[in-house]
């Protein structure tokens, strides 16, 4: 809801501190990079070809598990927002998990199910199938630690939106899946939009489960956050020329489609 | 099963008959629709009206009863239709249009939704954007309208989907008092032969509307009858207190800003024009409530009052004021009046009423 420029019930003062104390805590390190970089060198950092890969590498893995937890995302955001089963605290607590879980723990539990010698694993080894250290194991890492931001956002909208409209398309004949189409989902696109930038900004983000389950393999699993701790060590110019790479695409990201205003 | 191009006879078909138990609010009602029928549903708030329309919807599965629609079981023991194939439309007070959506595919949602063609189906949502005079809001969308015009869209929308049955829950509840009229006009031409139950709070959309009121007082029925029968004779509480109205029903006489109707035995009972205004010599029926009726021994002159010779039949209590009653009309008086005009049963009275008390629709 739109408010006029009106003063509510006034904020204490003293809030404003640590209220711009906070902003300059995320903005200052990020603004330092830029302190820290040699500009004249900075086109030949960031366009050697390792940087080049691992960057097309983590925009090509981020956006294909991007449309995995759409995939999967949006039909498990509407049994959460829409069905009544008693057992949906259970599973919505089950579906964050990996929301509050260390990502490395992720990666570990990947592994434990996807691993050579996992749970499943086993089993597609013995078909010739290897998950665990190929691309395919980035995108599955960047799908587990993203899909719950899309639900949440996600299911957040729907519940906001209710099923009022639903119903009343019902009423005039529409089927349950022309419904979903054509007035469930048009209704939250915001909410779904938002929850797909964030997704993707975790996915280029992704860390922790991505080099415990795919490891740091120079082309096929090393995305721009790998690249960049590998080089902190050996040559840290060019690991703040990437970081300061990887701070504009975020900033592009979320420029492009930012969740806007109303929730 | 509904299947695209079954022709809309809607006339013939539209029977319904409902049975509604539903323990947890304690309702257990039972009603019968004809086809082409309007029926009222009154009753107090809480009485159980919305839970039956959700049970015809097909929204709310009762623990016991039925509905059956042209000998065909939607709900029932062993039987449910889901609500998109019961061909039963919905509409509430608020006209919920599809906000991502133009007025022309809002209205366009139902046949589009039923399998026409895209183009078939714009065709059909400006026929009904037609016959409720809104085509140039076509382009619009839902946020440009007012709330009248969107309840206009929303009628249409309703009745582009050709339903069966069409359910009204309150629809004119949100509007502004001044468009209110102009709604329940363009219903009136609409619903026509048009199988509709409707539910009110409202003595006049029932007055109006509807062939047949039933009224629903804690989850039972008390009262179902023609609407002329149930709101000037009621027997329910309920009923007696909403509506309770002097009924007079005849042909209407005089011009546009003083009318009459004139009874059958030729005697006219002057009042206002309301609206949907009354024409010369068409049905009109002239509303008055009992409380602006005051009774005399001897008819009084002056001009602009009716005078009506009757006899009483019965006096009853009504709060603290006694209802006079004779035969179909009733006036509301103090104990004190009753005590001093010495009234009772078959004395010969006069009730008398102001001309500017009683409103003359068309009907």
């Amino acid at each position: 809801m739109r408010t006029s420029r009106t003063r509510h019930v006034g904020l204490p003062r003293w809030v404003f501190v640590p209220a711009v104390l906070a902003g300059v805590f995320v903005v200052l390190p990020v603004a330092s990079l830029a302190t820290r970089i040699t500009w004249s060198d900075f086109p030949d950092l960031i366009a050697s070809d390792a940087a080049l890969e691992a960057l097309e590498l983590s925009l090509r893995t981020s956006s294909a598990s991007t449309t995995l937890c759409l995939l999967l995302g949006i039909p498990l955001a509407l049994v959460l927002a829409r069905s009544q089963s008693r057992w949906l605290g259970l599973l919505r607590s089950l579906v964050l998990l990996p929301l509050v879980l260390p990502p490395v723990v992720g990666g570990i539990a990947l592994l434990a199910a996807f691993g050579r010698r996992g749970l499943l694993g086993e089993q597609l080894d013995a078909w010739g199938v290897q998950i665990a250290f190929s691309t395919i194991a980035v995108v599955m890492a960047q799908t587990f630690v993203s899909l719950p931001f899309l639900v949440v956002s996600l299911e957040g909208a729907l519940r906001t939106a209710g099923e009022r409209y639903d119903v009343v398309a019902a009423s005039l004949g529409a089927a349950p899946t022309t419904v979903l189409r054509r007035v469930t989902l048009p209704l939250v696109l915001p909410g779904l939009a938002s929850g797909t930038v964030l997704a993707f900004a975790r996915s280029l983000g992704e860390f922790g489960a991505t080099v415990t389950f795919a490891g740091s393999l120079e082309g096929t699993t090393r995305t721009l956050p790998l690249l960049i701790y590998n080089l902190r060590a050996v040559d840290a110019d060019a690991a703040v020329a990437m970081s300061l790479l990887l701070v504009a695409v975020a900033i592009l990201v979320i420029g492009l489609v930012r969740p806007r205003g109303a929730s | 099963m509904s299947t695209p191009g079954t022709p809309a006879s809607t006339a013939t078909s539209g029977a319904l008959a409902v049975r509604v138990g539903v323990d947890q609010r304690d309702v257990d009602v039972a009603f019968e629709v004809a086809p082409g029928e309007t029926v009222a549903i009154l009753g107090p708030n809480g009485a159980g009206k919305s839970t039956t329309l959700e049970v015809i919807s097909g929204l709310l599965r009762p623990d016991s009863g039925h509905v059956v629609l042209d000998g065909r079981v939607l709900t029932g023991p062993r039987a449910w239709v889901a609500p998109h194939t019961r061909r039963i439309a919905l509409l509430a007070q608020d006209p919920l249009l599809f906000p991502h959506l133009s007025v022309l595919d809002n209205v366009a949602f139902g046949p589009r939704s039923t399998g026409s063609g895209r183009r078939d189906a714009r065709a059909i949502a400006g026929r009904w954007l037609g016959a409720v005079d809104a085509v140039d809001l076509a382009e619009r969308r839902p946020a440009e309208l007012s709330g009248g015009q969107a309840q206009r869209v929303a009628v249409a929308r309703a009745l582009a989907a050709e339903p069966r049955v069409l359910l009204l829950d309150e629809p004119m509840a949100a509007l502004d008092i001044a468009v209110a009229p102009a709604l329940r006009q363009l219903l009136r031409d609409v619903l026509v032969d048009q199988t509709t139950v409707l539910v009110t709070h409202h003595v006049l959309d029932a007055l109006l509307l509807a062939d047949r009121v039933v009224v629903i007082e804690d989850g039972r029925v008390v009262e179902d009858g023609p609407t002329g029968v149930v709101l000037s004779r009621p027997r329910s509480a309920f009923a007696a207190r909403f509506a309770g109205l002097n009924l007079i029903a005849g042909t209407a006489t005089g011009t546009t800003t003083a009318t009459g109707v004139r009874r059958p035995d030729g005697t006219v009972v002057h009042g206002v024009p309301a609206d949907p205004a009354p024409r010369p010599d068409a049905p009109a029926v002239a509303v008055f409530r009992p409380s602006a009726v005051a009774v005399h021994r001897v008819a009084p002159g002056g001009s602009p009052r009716n005078a009506l010779p009757v006899t009483i039949t019965e006096l009853e209590p009504l709060g603290d004021l006694v209802r006079v009653r004779s035969h179909d009309l009733a006036a509301d008086v103090t104990p004190a009046a009753v005590a001093d005009l010495r009234l009772a049963p078959g004395l010969p009275v006069t009730f008398v009423v102001k001309a500017s008390e009683v409103d003359v629709f068309a009907s």
